[in-house]
C-alpha cells in the first residue's frame, strides 16, 4: 500500500466525479456543436459545467473558457494578444507554463520583467513598483505556488497593477480547491484553473476571463468557447471538471481545515527532528504544502528513498522534475543552491489521514539515518 | 412505421462528427482516474504513481503509432485534431519561415486548417487555397502548377469530413518531397478507416483526433516525422512535455482510451469497413431512385462510412428537422450553428441550392441494416412533404428553369 | 438551438398550404428570397370584394422558422382588410413563435412576402380599373 503525498502534481479522480462523467463517453456521446438532441444534451451539459465553475470562483458562466488543461489556460493569458506586447512582467516564482510563455514571448522581441520575491517567497511593494516601472502591457503572478505553497496578495497587486493600466493574471491552479478564489474580488483580468489539482480529470482547465478585455485565440477553427479557443469540446472531462469545482466548493472548509490539521501534525513533527528546514514558513501558505530540506541529503535521493518504502513525495513541480535542476522557487528566494537541491515536497489531499503522516515520518526519520550514516562511511 | 418499436429512437448517423466511445475505451478509461487506478502525473519522476501513469502513456503510444506503421516517437499528444492542425501547420511554418512564406492547402479543409492558414496570413505568408475538381478530388498538376521556390508546406486532407472522398496522399506526398517542401496531413477521419502507411508515405506531418474513431473526446495527436526529421516549433510553452513539441500535464486517461481506441481499430477495421460499406451501397440504393437527388463526392475514391446527398428543393435544416428520429448532419457539425450553406459544396461548384439541400449520413461501427431501412422510408417520406409545401419544386415540376428567375436576394 | 411549441407545431403540421390561381385578379401573390439565401416564400391572398382577405395560401422552401413563420402568417391575415394585413410586424411573428435571434430574418420574410402580395394585388386592381 503506497502514500501518496503529491497531490500539488495530480489528485486522484473523485468517485463522484467519475460517476457523472462516464455517462458523456458512451450514452451521451454528441458533439456539442450538432443541433440535434445528443448534440444539445451535450451543450447543455457544458453549460452546466460552466456554471459550476463559475460559482467556485465567483465568476460569471460567460467568462469561463475551457481549455486542455492550466498549462493552456497559461499560454492563452500570456500570448492572447491581439497587439504583440512590448513588454510583459511575471513573478521569479512562475510555473514553467507561465515562464515558458513569457520566454516565447520575448523571443518575438517582447522585453520580459521579473518580479521579485523576498526570502518568504512574497512579492513586495517595492519589488512591484520595480517591475511596473517598465510599463508591463501584461502581469503574470500566481495566486498559491506550486512548490511553497506561498500565497500572494493578488487583489493588492491588482489596484497598482490596475492603476498602471496593464491586464492582469493569476495562475490559479495550485490555489483553486485548497483555499477561496472570489474572480471578482482579486480583480485580475484573466484567472486560471486546473481540473486534476482539485480531484477532477487532466485533460480540462479554464481560463476565466473579463470579456471586456480582447483575447486573441491561440488554437482556431470551429468557433467553439466562443471563438477563444477552438476544437471539440472533451465534453466528459469538462462536466467531470464541473462536478469537481462543485465539489470542492461544497467542501472547502472541511477539506481545508482536515489538511490543515494535517499539516501542523506534520510540521509539529518535522520540529523534533534535527537539522529540517522548513521553507517559506513565514509565509501566508496552502493548507497542503509543506516544502522542505534535511540539509546535506539531496532531495532527489531521499525521495526515491522514500518511494521504496512506499511512500510518494517530489522534489518540486512535476513539470520541471524531467530538468533535475535546483527549485526556480527557492533560488528566487535567496535559498542556496546547495540547500535548495535537498527540497523535498509534500503535498496533502482531502483523503490523507494521520497515519499517512506517521508513514512519512518514519520513513523519513529511517532515511535520513541510513543516508547520513551512509555518507559518513564515504566521508569517513 | 412498425420497425421503430424495435429499435431506439433516434438513430445516429453522424459517425463523422463525433463517435460513442468503446464499452472496451471507457472502460480502460476509468481504471486509471480514482485512486485505486493509475492516477498519478506521468511527469512525477519520484514515485511509483508517475511511473505507472508513464507506462501507460508509453504503451498508448505503441498503439497509436501500430495503427499507422509509424514509430511511438514520432507521435506527440494533443488535446485534439484542431489542436494538432495549429501546431502542425503553425509549427511548420514559424520554424522553416526563412526558407520562404508560401503555403498550400486546398478549398474544402476543415475549419482548423482553414483558420488556422487565416492566421498566418495576417502574420505575412502567403498562401494559396486550391480549387478541388467536382469529385472533391484534389488534381495533381493543378497542385504541381501552384507550387513556387518560397513554397515550404502543403496541407491537405486525407478523407473530407464532408463528402467523405479519399485524397491520394501517396502522389502529393511524393511531388511534395520531390520539392522539398512540408507535407502535412489532416487524418481525423481517415485514422481507422483507411489503411494509413506512415513508413511508405511521404507524409512528414499527420493529425490525429480520439472521438472520431471511438474514442474519447479531448485527446488527439500529431505525427512528426523522425527520418527525415521534421522540426516545428510549439505552440503551448510550459514543462516541456512531449520533448518540447507540446507541454502540459498528459491527460493519461484520455491517452489511454485513444490507445485503446487505435489498437481496436487495427484489429477491427478491416471487417468493420466491410460491414459499414454494405450498409453504405444499402442507404444509396435506397434512395437514389428519388427524383432530383444528387451524390456529393467521388463515389470511388470515398470513406466507407460516408454517403452525402443533396435533396434538391428542399432546404437542408429544415429536412433535418423533419427528420428528428435520426440524427445527421447538414454539413460539418463545427460549422452547423452559421447559416451558410457548406462551403466543402460551393468548393466543388454545386450551386446554392444543391448546397443548401444536403444531408451528411455518417454510418459506424454500431449501425444496423434495420437502422438503414428505417432511415431509408423516413427521408422518402419528409422529402416528399417538405417537396409538397417548396415553391421551388412546384415551379420545377412546372417546367420553370429557377436559372431564369430573377430572385429578389434579401 | 431549441425551438418552441409553436414553432414545432406550425412546422410538423403546416396551416394553408398550396396555391391559389396566381392570373385570377382576386389573388395577390408575394413570392421573396433567393434559393441562394437558403429561403424562398411564396404568399397568395384572396381578397373578397369588401377588401377583405377571404383565403391565404403558402409554399416555402426554407427551414423550420421560415416555414413555421409563413403558417402562422396565413392564418393570421385571412379575415383582416388588407390595411390590417400590411400593419402585422415581423417582431410580432418572431415573439409569437419565440424565433431565436438567429432566425429573426425568417419573419422578417414573412412580413415582406405578405407586403409583395398585397402590392401585386393592388397592381392588379388598378390595372384593371385603367382597362
Amino acid at each position: 500500500m503506497s502514500t501518496y503525498l503529491d497531490h500539488n502534481a495530480s489528485t486522484p479522480l473523485d468517485e463522484r466525479v467519475l460517476d457523472q462523467m462516464m455517462p458523456y463517453l458512451r450514452a451521451h456521446h454528441g458533439n456539442p456543436s450538432s443541433v440535434y438532441r445528443q448534440g444539445r444534451i451535450a451543450r447543455q451539459a457544458i453549460d452546466a459545467a460552466r456554471q459550476q465553475v463559475a460559482q467556485l470562483v465567483n465568476a460569471h458562466p460567460s467568462q469561463v473558457v475551457f481549455t486542455s488543461g492550466g498549462t493552456e489556460a497559461n499560454n492563452l493569458a500570456l500570448k492572447g494578444a491581439v497587439v504583440a506586447p512590448r513588454c510583459v512582467a511575471v513573478s521569479a516564482v512562475e510555473h514553467a507554463s507561465v515562464l515558458a510563455s513569457a520566454q516565447q514571448l520575448a523571443i518575438e522581441a517582447c522585453q520580459l520583467v521579473r518580479i521579485e520575491v523576498d526570502k518568504d517567497g512574497l512579492i513586495t511593494e517595492e519589488t512591484m513598483s520595480r517591475a511596473l516601472a517598465s510599463a508591463p502591457e501584461r502581469v503574470s503572478i500566481m495566486l498559491a505556488n506550486n512548490e511553497t505553497g506561498v500565497i500572494q496578495d493578488i487583489a493588492r497587486w491588482a489596484e497598482m497593477v490596475a492603476s498602471s493600466g496593464a491586464l492582469f493574471h493569476t495562475d490559479a491552479v495550485q490555489a483553486a480547491g485548497k483555499m477561496g478564489v472570489d474572480f471578482a474580488a482579486l480583480g485580475v483580468q484573466m484567472l486560471s484553473l486546473s481540473s486534476h489539482k482539485l480531484y477532477g480529470p487532466k485533460g480540462v482547465g479554464a481560463l476565466v476571463l473579463d470579456k471586456r478585455m480582447e483575447l486573441a485565440a491561440q488554437m482556431v477553427g470551429g468557433g467553439q468557447e466562443a471563438g477563444y479557443r477552438c476544437g471539440t469540446e472533451n465534453v466528459a472531462a469538462i462536466v467531470g471538471f464541473g462536478k469537481a469545482a462543485e465539489l470542492a466548493g461544497l467542501e472547502l472548509q472541511s477539506r481545508c481545515s482536515h489538511m490543515l490539521a494535517l499539516k501542523q501534525m506534520l510540521l509539529q513533527a518535522l520540529s523534533k527532528v534535527e537539522s529540517v528546514v522548513v521553507f517559506a514558513d513565514q509565509a501566508e501558505c496552502l493548507p497542503n504544502t509543506v516544502f522542505l530540506a534535511v540539509p546535506g541529503i539531496d532531495g532527489e535521493t531521499l525521495l526515491m528513498e522514500m518511494d521504496r518504502s512506499g511512500v510518494a513525495v517530489s522534489s518540486g513541480s512535476a513539470c520541471d522534475s524531467q530538468k533535475r535542476g535546483a527549485s526556480q522557487t527557492l533560488l528566487a528566494m535567496g535559498i542556496d543552491e546547495t540547500l535548495a537541491r535537498c527540497a523535498v515536497r509534500v503535498s496533502f489531499g482531502k483523503d490523507n489521514t494521520e497515519q499517512d503522516i506517521d508513514v512519512f515520518m518514519s520513513a523519513m526519520v529511517r532515511q535520513i539515518k541510513a543516508l547520513q550514516e551512509n555518507s559518513m562511511l564515504v566521508w569517513a | 412505421m412498425e420497425i421503430a418499436k424495435k429499435m431506439k429512437l433516434p438513430i445516429y448517423l453522424d459517425y463523422s462528427a463525433t463517435t460513442p466511445a468503446d464499452s472496451r475505451v471507457a472502460e480502460k478509461m476509468a481504471a486509471c482516474m480514482t485512486i485505486d487506478g493509475d492516477f498519478g502525473n506521468p511527469a512525477s519522476r519520484s514515485h511509483v504513481f508517475g511511473w505507472k501513469s508513464d507506462e501507460l502513456v508509453n504503451e498508448a503510444r505503441k498503439h497509436v503509432a501500430a495503427l499507422i506503421n509509424a514509430d511511438p516517437k514520432e507521435i506527440v499528444w494533443t488535446s485534439g485534431a484542431t489542436e494538432s492542425d495549429n501546431l502542425a501547420i503553425k509549427g511548420a511554418a514559424h520554424f522553416y519561415q526563412r526558407k520562404g512564406k508560401h503555403i498550400i492547402t486546398c478549398k474544402t479543409e476543415h475549419k482548423a486548417v482553414l483558420d488556422t492558414c487565416r492566421q498566418l496570413e495576417r502574420e505575412g505568408f502567403d498562401v494559396t487555397y486550391l480549387d478541388p475538381e467536382e469529385n472533391g478530388l484534389i488534381e495533381l498538376a493543378k497542385l504541381k502548377s501552384v507550387m513556387r521556390k518560397d513554397t515550404v508546406l502543403v496541407s491537405i486532407m486525407h478523407v473530407n469530413n464532408e463528402i467523405g472522398v479519399i485524397q491520394d496522399i501517396a502522389a502529393i506526398g511524393k511531388l511534395c518531397r520531390s520539392r522539398g517542401v512540408i507535407f502535412h496531413v489532416d487524418a481525423a477521419q481517415s485514422a481507422g478507416k483507411v489503411e494509413i502507411d506512415l513508413a511508405n508515405l511521404d507524409v512528414d506531418l499527420m493529425s490525429f483526433s480520439a472521438h472520431k474513431i471511438y474514442g474519447p473526446k479531448g485527446i488527439g495527436a500529431l505525427y512528426v516525422q523522425r527520418k527525415p526529421r521534421v522540426r516545428i516549433e510549439a505552440q503551448m510553452h510550459g514543462g516541456g512535455h512531449e520533448r518540447g513539441m507540446r507541454s502540459g500535464t498528459l491527460a493519461v486517461h484520455q491517452i489511454v482510451g485513444m490507445g485503446e481506441a487505435f489498437r481496436i481499430a487495427k484489429e477491427e477495421m478491416a471487417e468493420e469497413n466491410a460491414h459499414i460499406l454494405v450498409l453504405r451501397n444499402r442507404l444509396w440504393e435506397g434512395l437514389k431512385g428519388m427524383e432530383e437527388v444528387y451524390l456529393n463526392g467521388d463515389i470511388e475514391h470515398h470513406v466507407a462510412g460516408n454517403l452525402n446527398v443533396s435533396f434538391n428543393f428542399v432546404e437542408g435544416e429544415s429536412l433535418i428537422m423533419a427528420l428528428k428520429d435520426i440524427a445527421v448532419s447538414s454539413g460539418s457539425a463545427c460549422t452547423s450553428a452559421s447559416l451558410e450553406p457548406s462551403y466543402v459544396l460551393r468548393a466543388i461548384g454545386r450551386n446554392d441550392e444543391l448546397a443548401h439541400s444536403s444531408i451528411r449520413f455518417s454510418i459506424g461501427r454500431f449501425t444496423t441494416e434495420e437502422e438503414i431501412d428505417y432511415t431509408i422510408q423516413l427521408v422518402k417520406n419528409k422529402v416528399a412533404k417538405l417537396r409538397d409545401l417548396s415553391p421551388l419544386w412546384e415551379m420545377y415540376q412546372d417546367g420553370i428553369d429557377l436559372n431564369s428567375v430573377q430572385w429578389a436576394a434579401h | 438551438m431549441a425551438y418552441s411549441e409553436k414553432l414545432m407545431d406550425h412546422y410538423e403540421n403546416p396551416r394553408n398550404v398550396g396555391s391559389l390561381d396566381k392570373k385570377d385578379a382576386s389573388v395577390g401573390t408575394g413570392m421573396v428570397g433567393a434559393p441562394a439565401c437558403g429561403d424562398v416564400m411564396k404568399l397568395q391572398i384572396k381578397v373578397g370584394d369588401d377588401g377583405v382577405i377571404e383565403d391565404a395560401r403558402f409554399k416555402t422552401y426554407g427551414c423550420g422558422s421560415a416555414i413555421a413563420s409563413s403558417s402562422l402568417l396565413t392564418e393570421w391575415v385571412k379575415g383582416k382588410t388588407l390595411e390590417e394585413a400590411s400593419e402585422i410586424k415581423n417582431s410580432q411573428i418572431a415573439d409569437e413563435l419565440a424565433l431565436p435571434p438567429v432566425k429573426v430574418h425568417c419573419s422578417v420574410l414573412a412580413e415582406d412576402a405578405i407586403k409583395a402580395a398585397i402590392d401585386d394585388f393592388k397592381s392588379k386592381q388598378s390595372a384593371e380599373s385603367a382597362a
